[in-house]
């Protein structure tokens, strides 16, 4: 293969891998720290592309508009979603068994489908790259790489930058790690563990409405695309390790880097290369690569 | 969750009441009501009954009574869904659907049944193909239609190699194979054929990968979201002005709006296009906005439309007698149907024997450029009729 080429392609892998990164992280963080299965979890991802389409006419008309306004707006709105659907669903799984837990978020998964497909309806739409984002980059003598790609790198990077700095530097992240390793003791200690759960749960949910609002100007939003990104995040979360960040990350750079070469080089078997290397993992490391 | 709606129509009762000599032909609709195809199952529907409407209410002298299932495109529930229509509601004749997968259920419980289906989508070859019975009829297109219509007009511009490109299922494989048996008898070289798993829309790096083989041109087969994407990713890869797309007509119809600038120029073939500009097409689009004002005309409602001129062409033969099966059949198999997209043949395994069209995207239509190929039969591969 040319050299410029597989270039292109490791960027091609790293790119998807970061986008992966910054939905499974929310995925991981309540898996891990919270020890809830969140299968509605592809949900707010989508429902994060959605409200940027939705939205971005209403921030223009109020607000002002603009790209990133949109998608704060977004951030902070999925926030309070999340924090009032840990009050009012989640907050009474914690003891539950798995099961229940699956079958609730199931549920919402459901009811969330029903309420795109009534609010917004069934039609794919576009969501148009901002202006000031729009040009791209010349990559050898055919190809060119949309600045906006570059862009939603960036955006992942600063997000894991930020994400690993509040875990392992701040009071909150240091309460954070606290609770999940013993919740009685913590709330013995003066903690409303409860109250911190919830700021977690927002922090995941606003973290995968981040991610679907950041790249829904390049995967356009259509019904069940949440669907779709929630199993592979699930294989990020378990190759990396059940509530690892470090792990996640890691585990979506290399699934990024196998399912970009496995479609080059291995079409037929495209499909299954991902699952292979997860089963491949587990095989030697049965509880990911960074155990929690 | 499954939506059955049952319509009786008034008049079914009058006509009995008037002493004709055989009750209502019962028609069952089994299409996708729900989900992502919804719209799809609409428009059928109205095209349907637009036909019926427009001849007074009647088929052949007999009133029509309706009936309908949720297929939910969900190819498992297929041969209950099908048998609802054919067992509990005892429909005469069958219509639908849209998925292929369910089309092939319904194509089973039919003939398990001897009952008289007629699709009025789902594209899939082997319906028509080593699937094929004297009982089905479709009214829209095999896969391998577009697909070798579009490798045709790629010769005739002059390119000598290409790159196919499609999601790794049956749909996609039938389309690409069209291209590549006329564009190959015509001396050009499809170089590669490229496969994603479906539904995945990551294309960005088969999209490097076509950079880096620089064909003359690239055939693709994707519809819905998976075309909305493709289309934006292969333009903002820059490969659109260097590389040209060709595509089945799926790639740009109903999904324009969000392609946006994306799509303008792509060039597609399709059993339809807009601005064909027939006084029988006008007429039709004219009477659809009249009836359905919130719905566009498309191939969609013109595929439910000749459904009911093909119901009506066998009808007739037997004078609204549907039990005589055989003879509506056959005159339904030799009928000439005077469709908006222009008339049509149906061949011996009853896949429309059409005209098709090349289509350019201009603006939020798919504009119609030239004849790509006339009268472009189904091979019928496998079908023993």
């Amino acid at each position: 293969m040319d050299p410029a080429i597989l270039l292109i392609q490791c960027l091609n892998a790293v790119q998807y891998g970061l986008l992966l990164f910054l939905v499974a992280s929310g995925l991981t963080l309540i898996f891990g720290i919270m020890g809830i299965i969140n299968l509605a979890h592809g949900s707010f991802y989508m429902i994060g592309a959605y409200m940027a389409f939705a939205l971005q006419p209403l921030v223009a008309q109020y607000l002002g508009g603009g790209f990133v306004l949109t998608v704060l707006v977004c951030v902070v709105l999925a926030t309070v979603l999340g924090y009032f659907l840990e009050w009012a669903f989640y907050s009474y799984l914690y003891t539950r068994e798995h099961l229940q837990q699956v079958l609730m978020t199931y549920g919402l998964i459901l009811v969330f489908e029903e309420l795109r497909s009534i609010i917004v309806g069934n039609d794919v739409h576009g969501v148009p790259v901002p202006s000031w984002l729009a040009g791209s980059v010349r990559l050898g003598d055919v190809m060119t790489y949309p600045v906006y790609r570059l862009f939603i790198s960036l955006v992942c990077i600063l997000v894991a930058a930020l994400m690993f700095w509040v875990l392992t530097r701040t009071r909150l992240g240091m309460m954070i790690r606290a609770g999940a390793s013993n919740r009685e003791m913590i709330n013995s200690l003066g903690i409303d563990i409860n109250r911190l759960f919830r700021i977690v749960f927002a922090i995941g949910v606003a973290l995968a409405a981040l991610a679907g609002a950041i790249a829904a100007p390049v995967s356009s939003v259509y019904p069940g695309m949440g669907n779709a990104v929630l199993i592979i995040c699930f294989v990020v979360v378990v190759i990396g390790g059940i509530g690892s960040i470090k792990g996640a990350f890691l585990a979506a750079m290399l699934v990024g880097f196998v399912d970009t070469f496995g479609q080059v080089f291995f079409p037929a078997a495209a499909g299954v290369m991902v699952y292979l290397l997860m089963a491949a993992i587990l095989l030697f490391k049965p509880e990911g690569l960074f155990k929690h | 969750m499954k939506k059955i709606f049952t319509h009786t129509a008034l008049a079914a009762a009058l006509a009995l009441s008037a002493g004709s000599a055989f009750a209502a032909v019962k028609v069952g609709f089994m299409l996708p009501y729900s989900g992502t195809y919804a719209k799809l199952g609409e428009a059928i529907e109205n095209g349907f009954k637009l036909y019926v409407q427009e001849q007074g209410g009647k088929l052949a002298g007999q009133e029509v009574q309706y009936f309908k299932v949720d297929d939910e495109s969900n190819p498992s529930k297929g041969p209950e869904n099908a048998n609802r229509l054919i067992k509990r509601d005892g429909v005469d004749i069958l219509v639908g659907t849209v998925h292929s997968g369910v089309a092939m259920a319904l194509a089973k419980a039919a003939n398990d049944s001897d009952t008289t289906l007629i699709i009025p989508n789902a594209g899939a070859d082997a319906i028509t193909g080593p699937l094929c019975s004297k009982n089905v009829f479709r009214s829209s297109f095999s896969n391998w239609q577009p697909g070798y219509a579009m490798g045709a007009v790629a010769a005739e511009n002059g390119d000598k190699t290409a790159v196919t490109i499609s999601w790794n299922y049956a749909a996609g494989k039938e389309s690409t194979d069209g291209f590549k048996e006329s564009f190959e008898k015509a001396g050009g070289k499809v170089i590669k054929h490229l496969t994603l798993p479906f539904p995945n829309v990551e294309f960005q790096p088969l999209l490097t990968e076509i950079a880096s083989l620089k064909p003359d041109a690239v055939y693709t087969f994707f519809a819905g979201g998976g075309a909305v994407k493709f289309v934006q990713d292969y333009a903002a890869a820059g490969l659109k002005d260097s590389i040209p797309l060709y595509g089945a007509g799926f790639l740009t119809d109903g999904t324009l709006e969000a392609q946006g600038a994306s799509a303008q120029g792509l060039q597609t073939t399709l059993h339809y296009a807009d601005g064909l500009d027939t006084p029988r097409d006008n007429k039709f689009r004219e009477d659809y906005i009249k009836n359905f004002p919130q719905l566009p005309p498309d191939v969609y409602a013109v595929q439910g439309y000749d459904a009911a001129q093909m119901l009506e062409a066998g009808l007739k033969a037997v004078d609204g007698d549907v039990s005589k099966k055989d003879a509506m059949r056959d005159a339904i198999r030799s009928a000439k149907i005077d469709s908006p997209r222009g008339e049509f043949t149906l061949s011996k395994a009853g896949n429309p024997v059409q005209d098709m069209y090349l289509r350019k995207v201009e603006g939020d239509k798919n504009q119609f450029v030239k004849i790509a190929v006339e009268k472009l039969a189904d091979p019928a591969r496998g079908c023993k009729l």
